[in-house]
């Protein structure tokens, strides 16, 4: 039997008989650790799980994509993101702008996207969705397939055919089984289109809850003044994509002011999405930072209380051969298990937070916000127990021991 | 085995310096049971606890097996409590919240090293040549004040020390059970060897012992008045 060994096993089982004397105090000061790895681990999880859930709606456009867009909002790559305030004011485009894009030779693909919010309805039910003009080539840019049904081609485009393609969710809420909505017609700002397709589950809720339409079809009452909003640019080689983005905005500058468009790149979008995403986790983590100090301060004030209690029982620990070590052991080990507790309950708690939360959104805990946790839950038991328990190890044995 | 020269132990309280204990010097011999018999006041607990290095003197020198005790650290004396004393206290002081056996095994828990025994085993033997077999695995606050006297001194023996230092051991305790405390301290004396020194403020108590030191205002003095 070995002196050190029984001595933590003694200290242990002494913190445990502690906790269990004073359950709802020891409850109480390990809830503040608990809020605060809680909120620490749920904010990652809920930062990380939107950034890549944005990520992956990027990339699942296509890395090959240009996007024009109206208004100065996404500068090059360092300017951020300014709001819709950016759009306004920003140019409308038209089919001139398309002939002169198409004149760059690198581009494979030239998109224009007509795009306005909509009451989709069919003979029973409706739905409130977008309505998306583009072309026939939209549908490879942007790596969307029928399900069921056909996609319009370019004659459906000249000859401004009334046919519509749906997207999955749309298909959905109006004739229940996606499948079912070919061929049946739908009607959308009081004209009628018939389906002649419906598309694969996206996963972006726009473009699944989107009906695609010929956008030369958009020309009559929808859009007199024949615009778009946007046009998305699909070039043949990657390495040609920052060389395409350049003639473009050269294009275009022709015509329009450099502040009333921007020429975004697929990798850009996920920068600034990046970005805004390290940014927001910094806040996130700061606010779950706070909470986890104010714990902290719990603790420490837990721990003076218990010290003062115990000021005898320290006392005749020492009379009897304790060192001022195994006293400051003894309290530090307490504060130490009493964070750690709490920062396992933040973890469990987090965890069945997150799925509860992943039925709607994919939020994901990672090992790092576990370790992370973990590590400042001890890190904070340490930091805040070490005062009382110098103070306490400090005590003189005999002063201590008279103390009632 | 022990021996104070010159010993001074200055409080202050406040702005006012309390002198407890005044030049003090004395020899404590191996195997001796002594008595130091003062008033309340006179310092001789504070006599006592500078022995148990409970506390530094001011001024002087005190040697514990030739040892001077002023060079050692807190890791040290330490020990020292832990091995070479046995404390029994007047208040008992015993942790409320550990079993009587396990209030006896503590000591046992602060030794640095391999210990040579099953603590469990000798506390349970302690106990039981104390008396206190059924009551081993009560709380102190369950037990007579006597019963916890004697746990304390089966705790104080535990480490198997050179030294037990009972400070008014009799003084919570009615006259009959006091006695037998006195009783169990003088066999272990007579039976092991142990020195034991006694402190009290009862000449009857101190008359027990083979010698008497008495100390009056802090000075230890040839004649009790």
């Amino acid at each position: 039997m070995t002196g050190p060994k029984t001595s933590f096993m003694h200290m242990l089982k002494n913190s445990f008989a502690d906790f269990k004397r004073n359950k709802v105090r020891t409850f109480l000061t390990s809830l503040g650790i608990m809020v605060g790895v809680m909120s620490v681990v749920l904010l990652i999880a809920l930062g990380l799980g939107l950034k890549n859930y944005l990520e992956e709606q990027f990339e699942s456009l296509g890395a090959n994509l240009i996007m024009i867009m109206p208004g100065s909002g996404f500068g090059g790559g360092g300017g951020g993101f300014s709001g819709p305030a950016g759009l306004i004011g920003g140019a409308e485009f038209d089919e001139r702008d398309l002939e002169s894009l198409k004149r760059i030779r690198e581009i494979e693909y030239v998109v224009p996207l007509y795009l306005e919010s909509a009451l989709i309805e069919s003979d029973d039910t409706e739905f409130f969705g977008y309505i998306e003009g583009i072309n026939e080539e939209g549908f490879v840019l942007m790596n969307l397939e029928p399900l069921e049904g056909e996609v319009f081609d370019k004659g459906d485009v000249s000859s401004q055919a009334k046919v519509v393609v749906l997207g999955n969710k749309v298909a959905e809420e109006l004739f229940g089984n996606p499948e079912d909505g070919v061929r049946k017609t739908i009607r959308m700002k009081n004209q009628r289109f018939k389906v002649i397709g419906v598309l694969e589950k996206k996963g972006d809720p726009e473009m699944d809850s989107s009906a695609f339409i010929p956008y030369k079809t958009t020309y009559g009452s929808m859009n007199p003044d024949k615009t778009f909003f946007s046009i998305y640019l699909g070039v043949k080689n990657d390495d040609d994509v920052a060389g395409v983005k350049q003639e473009a905005e050269e294009t275009l500058l022709k015509r329009y002011d450099e502040d009333s468009f921007s020429v975004i790149e697929q990798s850009e979008l996920l920068e600034t999405v990046n970005q805004i995403f390290s940014v927001l986790n910094g806040v996130l983590l700061a606010i779950g930072s706070i909470s986890l100090f104010v714990g902290g301060i719990g603790i420490m004030n837990i721990m003076y209380a218990t010290v003062t209690e115990r000021t005898k029982e320290i006392g005749i620990r020492r009379a009897i051969g304790a060192t001022q070590k195994d006293i400051l052991l003894q309290f530090l080990s307490e504060s130490l298990i009493l964070s750690v507790l709490g920062g396992l309950a933040g973890l469990l708690s987090a965890t069945g937070i997150v799925l509860i939360i992943r039925i709607f959104f994919p939020a994901s805990i990672n090992l790092v916000a576990v370790l992370v946790s973990f590590f400042v839950s001890s890190a904070i038991g340490i930091i805040f127990g070490v005062f009382p328990a110098k103070r306490a190890s400090k005590l003189s044995p005999i002063e201590a021991i008279r103390y009632e | 085995m022990i021996k104070f020269l010159n010993v001074d132990k200055t409080y202050s309280l406040g702005e006012d310096k309390v002198l407890a204990v005044v030049d003090a010097s004395l020899e404590i011999r191996k195997g001796e049971y002594v008595s130091i018999l003062g008033t309340s006041g006179s310092g001789k607990s504070t006599l006592m606890h500078i022995i148990g290095l409970l506390e530094r003197p001011t001024k002087g020198k005190v040697f514990i097996e030739g040892k001077d005790v002023s060079k050692l650290d807190d890791d040290q004396i330490s020990a020292i409590r832990n091995t070479f004393v046995g404390f029994v206290f007047q208040q008992f002081n015993l942790i409320n919240k550990l079993t009587v056996l396990e209030n006896v095994m503590l000591p046992t828990i602060y030794f640095k090293g391999n210990l040579k025994f099953d603590a469990e085993k000798k506390a349970r033997k302690l106990l039981t040549e104390l008396g206190m077999a059924n009551r081993m695995d009560f709380y102190p606050n369950k037990i007579s004040g006597g019963q916890q006297q004697r746990v304390a001194i089966a705790r104080s023996l535990i480490m198997s020390p050179k030294l037990i230092l009972a400070d008014e051991p009799t003084g919570n305790l009615d006259s009959k059970t006091g006695d037998e405390i006195l009783d169990v301290l003088e066999s272990l004396n007579k039976k092991t060897g142990v020195t034991v020194i006694l402190v009290t403020h009862e000449k009857p108590v101190a008359d027990r012992t083979k010698r008497q030191i008495y100390i009056k205002d802090g000075k230890i003095v040839k004649k009790y008045i």
